[in-house]
């Protein structure tokens, strides 16, 4: 695989989470606003010629006009222009807790502006794409961390001391891996309150999601573990009178990092899917808050898909997300020594 | 509402043998008393195809209680008395007439004389007397008994000859020859025998042998293919005719066909498989309006119907044991200035334009502008204002921290939860606006999808919620259908059930003008009562109304005398008129 291509890929995914952390300053509004005469408004379209043919060099919007004669449609209201400017200083109200900011790297001044367009709550699809990438590229980045710490764990102590031990933890993998994750997720989430806030919502996606995916990467490591305790340099050092923490940490961990890194590649976008699934259901993270699986869950509605196209926008993310792991997760199956050179 | 006005007259007419079927056991019969509509017109022939969000369950009226089950009932079956549901108003059916009694106690009905089920067997008091042994009989557990049963006695119903009977109420209950309505006359010849052996409850599932299922209505059962469809044929022995003497129906079949939600009804309407949608929500019939011309179809809003939807505040007084939490909360609920404020805050115009995308009225009281009999116009229609909904809450003792969070007298944030059903969008979604109202008021709400059957749980038995978004809707304009809501001993008092006396004097007041409308006869004098209640739950709030939805319908282009209405079932209550306009 071309470097070029693994370059971008990185600086996809680099982009796209820092877009999420500083959801508040690349967001024109914040995910909660509602503007309720705007439901379901369309994407705004960004002109350089106005409606007499003139060009400017500053890209403008025009306002939506809302038609009286029926629900959601609208026409551009060509008697004024809004140029759209960067950097503008826009108080953003209806925030609390999360770094917000004052700060956003565009607007329109005098005006509304939905470059994606509007749900059917008149909020500003774009802003919720944004601050929704902060929940769902999270909640995978998370998950994958506790899942891979889990399987770490099991996997290397099954591996190391083989054994009982080895017996007990694999039949206990075999069985996670023989559930189907999905009624399993749907189970576990159900088990648990209805009422929680937002952020225990995600906390608790997180935990589900990562807890329930710990099986697979054990098997692998414990795998990488057994094959590693074997080497004539790990009994040299055995001999030498080494102790299992030593060992484990020394000798066994560096050839386990190869396979983690790779693991994490390819779970990574399992859970930001899992957590748009279990959100698509309704039992993800829940309104008012923004995560791209109970965004597209209201094209559940006929009428959404028909007639909003715009309201697809998050699955669109996913493609480059989707991308990018992808490349790097080859990459590192098929070139590992261009990221472990050290070994 | 288009008011369409269908003048029925009843007439005499005998018609001779050769073009209708007659059975020849029944030579003796005496001349068959039609019903003849002097304005009807149609031509024969043709079949009418209709979805049901399920399948029904039974066809058996006495035990059914499903809307599939029910519809496909109303067709096979006829009452003695009919609500029209273009007119809202009673007119005859199988009874030809009726007197009733200067006390409002006697209720004289005279049958039509001649009639058959549609096995070809009389029909006569017998029949009538049978039916409602049934319905009335406690063993039997029918849910037509609750309705049937005023002042705490049954009706006791009595045959005077072999074409009157006579029905005697213990107490005057206004405006009863409605509760005719919908009451299916059963055939004795087939139902007394497994209702005397206790098999009643088993008898006309789906899979009996359509020879051993009859009726008066207008169709017939024919065949059941399980989870695909139920055929009913035309009753040869309809007693309805038009104006050229032609014996109804009209049509020769009528198919109806389960599907999976309203998405999928809607879906096939649109490809041309179904003839006829009702139900249909302001979203998919803004998607059905893009292809209305091209499609060959036509759609219709109705305006406003009967279902009021309203935010319910869990103030039932069982809790202070069990759930010390909401016990807390209903501190705060109770609070009239706090429900008060609530209902200032909801913007009640965004609601019908975003959840009803415009196809919807706002409310302040239960009855909705539909109900032309009965709503109080003069209700007041204070707009939505979070400085009048703040004024409120700070004399009642609330404030508000630096957050702009509302804090109570105790100084504990002021948040709850408001359960809605997860299989109704249009409920989500105002739950959803009202959360984002009351956010401006400072109150942190949250909003739990629940799945329908656990919330109503909740709702009716565990009282375990804090609020819900809810919506009713009443078969009937009359408020004697939701007496049991009102009244404070009512089986469905939703906000305080099981309580043993009111609770507040307006509730109080409540159930002494519900008892007294339910005895007065006279019309004006139950409306000015009925007003009252009204304004009491405009003003007291037990429940905070919100919005009605309009109702929506569509029929293929050439479907002819379809007289959609806003009462259920809204499009096929005069099926038998219903015919396909030749092309």
């Amino acid at each position: 695989m071309k470097k070029r291509t693994i370059k971008t890929a990185l600086a996809t995914l680099v982009a796209l989470h820092a877009i999420g952390l500083f959801a508040g300053f690349f967001a024109p509004y914040a995910p909660t606003i509602e503007h309720r005469d705007y439901p379901y408004a369309p994407p705004m379209r960004i002109h350089f010629a106005d409606s007499a043919g003139r060009w400017h060099l500053r890209p403008f919007v025009y306002a939506w006009l809302p038609q009286s004669t029926n629900f959601a449609e609208y026409r551009e209201d060509t008697s004024r222009r809004y140029p759209l400017r960067f950097f503008v200083e826009k108080p953003n109200s209806g925030l609390v807790g999360t770094l917000h900011s004052h700060l956003h790297l565009f607007g329109v001044d005098g005006n509304r502006c939905f470059l994606l367009g509007t749900d059917g709550y008149g909020r500003d699809v774009l802003s919720r794409v944004i601050w929704g990438s902060r929940i769902s590229l999270f909640a995978g980045l998370i998950a994958a961390l506790l899942s891979l710490a889990g399987g770490v764990l099991v996997g290397s102590l099954a591996g190391y001391y083989g054994g009982l031990a080895d017996e007990f933890l694999m039949r206990g993998s075999d069985l996670f891996l023989a559930v189907p994750w999905l009624y399993l997720l749907l189970a576990v989430r159900a088990f648990l309150p209805l009422q929680i806030s937002p952020v225990q919502a995600f906390f608790l996606v997180v935990l589900v999601v990562g807890m329930l995916g710990w099986a697979r990467p054990a098997r692998l490591i414990r795998g990488v573990v057994l094959s590693a305790r074997e080497r004539n340099y790990v009994l040299a050092a055995r001999g030498f009178g080494a102790s299992d923490f030593y060992l484990l940490r020394k000798h066994i961990f560096p050839q386990v990092l190869g396979v983690m890194v790779t693991q994490a590649a390819l779970l990574i976008p399992q859970y930001i899917l899992a957590e748009i699934t279990l959100s698509f259901f309704g039992l993800g993270i829940g309104e008012p808050v923004a995560s791209w699986g109970n965004m597209l869950a209201s094209l559940q509605q006929y009428f959404v898909l028909t007639s909003y196209w715009w309201m697809m926008s998050p699955a669109l993310m996913l493609i480059p997300v989707a991308w990018a792991y992808s490349v790097i997760s080859r990459s590192l199956i098929e070139q590992p020594h261009a990221f472990f050179n050290r070994h | 509402m288009k008011n369409i006005c269908c003048v029925v007259l009843t007439l005499f007419l005998t018609i001779g043998g050769g073009a209708w079927p007659q059975n020849p056991n029944h030579v003796q019969a005496p001349k068959e008393e039609l019903l003849i509509n002097h304005h009807l017109a149609g031509a024969k022939g043709g079949r009418l195809i209709v979805s049901e969000k399920a399948e029904a369950k039974t066809l058996n009226p006495v035990f059914a209680l499903d809307r599939p089950s029910r519809r496909v009932m109303r067709i096979i079956n006829a009452d003695l008395i009919h609500i029209n549901r273009s007119t809202q108003r009673t007119e005859p059916a199988l009874a030809k007439s009726w007197t009733i009694s200067k006390d409002g106690r006697h209720y004289t009905l005279y049958l039509r004389q001649g009639l058959r089920f549609s096995d070809g067997a009389p029909f006569n008091a017998d029949d009538v007397l049978f039916s409602f042994a049934v319905y009335l009989d406690e063993k039997v557990g029918s849910p037509q008994r609750d309705l049937l049963v005023i002042g705490a006695k049954p009706i006791s119903v009595s045959r005077l000859d072999l074409y009157t009977v006579r029905f005697d109420l213990s107490q005057p209950y206004a405006a009863a020859e409605r509760l005719f309505d919908s009451v299916a006359i059963l055939p004795r010849h087939l139902l007394e025998k497994p209702y005397r052996n206790g098999t009643l409850a088993q008898a006309w599932n789906l899979n009996t042998n359509p020879e051993q299922i009859a009726g008066l209505g207008p169709f017939r059962f024919k065949q059941y293919v399980p989870g695909e469809r139920i055929v009913l044929e035309r009753n040869p022995y309809y007693w309805k005719a038009d104006k050229q003497g032609n014996r109804l129906p009209y049509l020769d079949q009528v198919i109806f066909l389960p599907v999976a939600s309203e998405d999928a009804e809607a879906i096939r309407f649109q490809a041309g498989e179904t003839d006829v949608i009702s139900g249909l929500s302001a979203a998919n019939f803004a998607v059905l309006r893009k292809t209305e011309r091209a499609g060959d179809y036509v759609l219709q809003d109705l305006g406003p119907g009967l279902e009021y939807n309203f935010l319910l505040l869990n103030l039932n007084s069982d809790t202070s044991e069990r759930l010390p939490e909401i016990a807390r909360k209903q501190l705060w609920f109770r609070n009239l200035k706090f429900r008060q404020a609530i209902s200032l805050a909801i913007d009640r115009a965004g609601i019908v334009r975003l959840a009803y995308e415009g196809r919807g009225t706002p409310l302040w009281s239960n009855v909705t502008p539909g109900n032309e009999l009965w709503v109080d116009t003069h209700i007041a229609h204070p707009p939505q204002s979070i400085d009048q909904a703040r004024v409120l809450l700070r004399d009642a003792g609330f404030t508000w921290n630096g957050d702009g969070q509302l804090l109570d007298h105790t100084g504990k944030a002021v948040s709850f939860s408001i359960v809605a059903s997860s299989g109704n969008s249009e409920r989500l979604q105002i739950a959803n606006l009202i959360r984002g109202d009351l956010q401006k008021l400072g109150m942190q709400v949250t909003v739990v999808p629940l799945e329908f059957r656990s919330m109503i749980q909740r709702i009716l038995q565990s009282h375990d919620y804090e609020a819900a978004m809810m919506g009713l809707a009443s078969g009937d304009v009359d408020p004697n259908g939701e007496i049991n809501i009102w009244l404070s001993d009512g089986s469905t008092h939703l906000w305080d059930l099981g309580e043993k006396k009111p609770a507040t004097p307006w509730e109080a007041e409540i159930d002494q003008l519900m008892r007294r409308q339910l005895t007065v006869l006279n019309q004006s004098e139950r409306k000015r009562l009925y007003d009252r209640v009204q304004e009491i739950v405009a003003e007291d709030l037990p429940i905070i109304c919100v919005a009605t939805p309009h109702v929506l319908v569509g029929r293929k282009g050439n479907l002819g005398n379809f007289r959609p209405a806003i009462l259920d079932d809204y499009t096929l209550d005069n099926v038998e008129e219903l015919f396909w306009i030749p092309k």
